[in-house]
């Protein structure tokens, strides 16, 4: 009888230590977070060209992760990028309208976010409003396109 | 040429009939509503195949990690890309390696001593003898050998996991001086919760029925003499290994390769 308590009680281990382990997995290796979806709030920004953004990529402010990308669809009004932003809901109002947002890239091969930069207006963004002000991505070949024809042009 | 055809065909019969019989054993064996005494057979059976390989699978989970992480930063070195470290190492582990190689060491420690074992009771006439006393073997020796692989198999393969990511991080912050920011926050920006880590426990759930089932059927469907156990562990280990091997392709092609 002894015997058998300490192998329920590693059995029990066991699937403890399973369910613990799929709960690191969940919260330290995938990143999920506990907070309420109701935290946030979207913004929109028209982009001319997204180069290689893909949904789920980060949104920094001053380098701080403040949000991520939720979709990527083709504004068929204007022909170009419309990129839906959800944003940690303690910035809420309190973003000037004339913020800027740039495409930009983590290193050489990193992944690209994108970068929000504050204005000086004293009105604020409120949940839905579009970014006005957009920088796309770089793209090598029209950099490169660029750089030949001031070369044939000096 | 006319007895090579027809020998070709029996051979295909007796596959055939194989697959059935293994088809309803399963089927038979694993429906029915557990006892109180099942349950306890069932926990003495996770004890043994589940909370005993514990030690063999988290020792390779960590030498597994460390290995991945040391390669991994050779190669994402000379592109300046060491950052990536983290998320190479968790995405190759929840993937790919911790389903298959859990699998397939389990298939090892767990599936020959199953076949083994119910081989055994098998040539000394202790399922006959059951059957005689109005015992169902099926539900007696099998059904609770067949879930407790069913359960201990995802829950070795998360402990596979998670050591594995820990062995990463010891070889690639540790020692070798990644960033710690950017190696977990590389590695939570690239893995997915229901893309990578339910997959991956998904995969693990499948190799799970089919190494147990593989194991269990072998045994209990082996010639009862010394030889026919030895031939019946050996096919477990070898039949399960493929079975793995080749399921984890079509699943890694149907979850990963953009088929859908």
């Amino acid at each position: 009888m002894k015997r058998s308590k300490i192998m329920e009680l590693g059995v029990g281990l066991f699937m403890l230590a399973g369910i613990l382990g799929m709960i690191f997995l969940g919260l330290r290796v995938s990143g999920l977070t506990l907070t309420s979806p109701g935290n946030t709030f979207t913004l929109e920004a028209n982009f001319s060209n997204i180069g290689g953004l893909k949904p789920r990529a980060q949104v920094t402010m001053a380098g701080v992760t403040v949000g991520r990308i939720s979709s990527i669809e083709l504004d068929t009004d204007w022909y170009d990028a419309r990129v839906v932003m959800e944003l940690d809901g303690k910035l809420e109002d309190r973003l000037s309208r004339d913020t800027t947002a740039a495409i930009l890239t983590s290193g050489l091969l990193g992944e690209q976010y994108v970068g929000l930069s504050v204005g000086g207006d004293p009105e604020t963004l409120a949940d839905g409003d579009t970014i006005r002000d957009t920088q796309s991505a770089l793209v090598l070949e029209e950099l490169i396109q660029q750089f030949v024809s001031n070369m044939v042009s000096d | 040429m006319m007895r090579q055809i027809s020998a070709l065909g029996r051979r295909g019969c007796d596959l055939l009939e194989a697959m059935g019989r293994a088809g309803l054993f399963l089927a038979q064996s694993s429906v029915g509503v557990p006892s109180r005494e099942g349950l306890y057979l069932w926990l003495r059976q996770v004890h043994f195949i589940g909370v005993l390989s514990l030690a063999i699978v988290l020792v390779s989970g960590l030498f597994i990690g460390m290995v991945l992480a040391l390669q991994g930063y050779t190669i994402l070195v000379d592109f300046g890309a060491e950052q990536a470290l983290g998320q190479m190492v968790a995405l190759s582990l929840l993937r790919e390696l911790s389903p298959v190689v859990a699998a397939l060491l389990f298939a090892g420690r767990a599936g020959s001593a199953l076949t083994a074992e119910i081989g055994l009771m098998k040539a000394t006439e202790q399922l006959t003898s059951m059957e005689m006393i109005g015992v169902d073997p099926l539900r007696r020796v099998v059904a609770p050998r067949l879930w407790a692989g069913f359960v201990a198999l995802p829950l070795l393969t998360v402990g596979f996991s998670v050591v594995g990511i820990y062995g990463g991080y010891l070889v690639g912050v540790e020692w070798l001086g990644v960033f710690d920011g950017s190696f977990w926050g590389n590695m939570q920006s690239s893995v997915d919760f229901v893309g990578d880590v339910g997959n991956g426990m998904l995969k693990s759930l499948v190799f799970a029925v089919v190494v147990t089932w593989i194991a269990v059927f072998q045994g209990y469907d082996l010639i009862p003499t010394s030889e026919g156990i030895s031939r019946a562990t050996t096919r477990t280990v070898v039949y399960s290994s493929l079975a793995v091997l080749g399921l984890d392709f079509v699943l890694t092609a149907v979850m990963f390769g953009g088929l859908s």
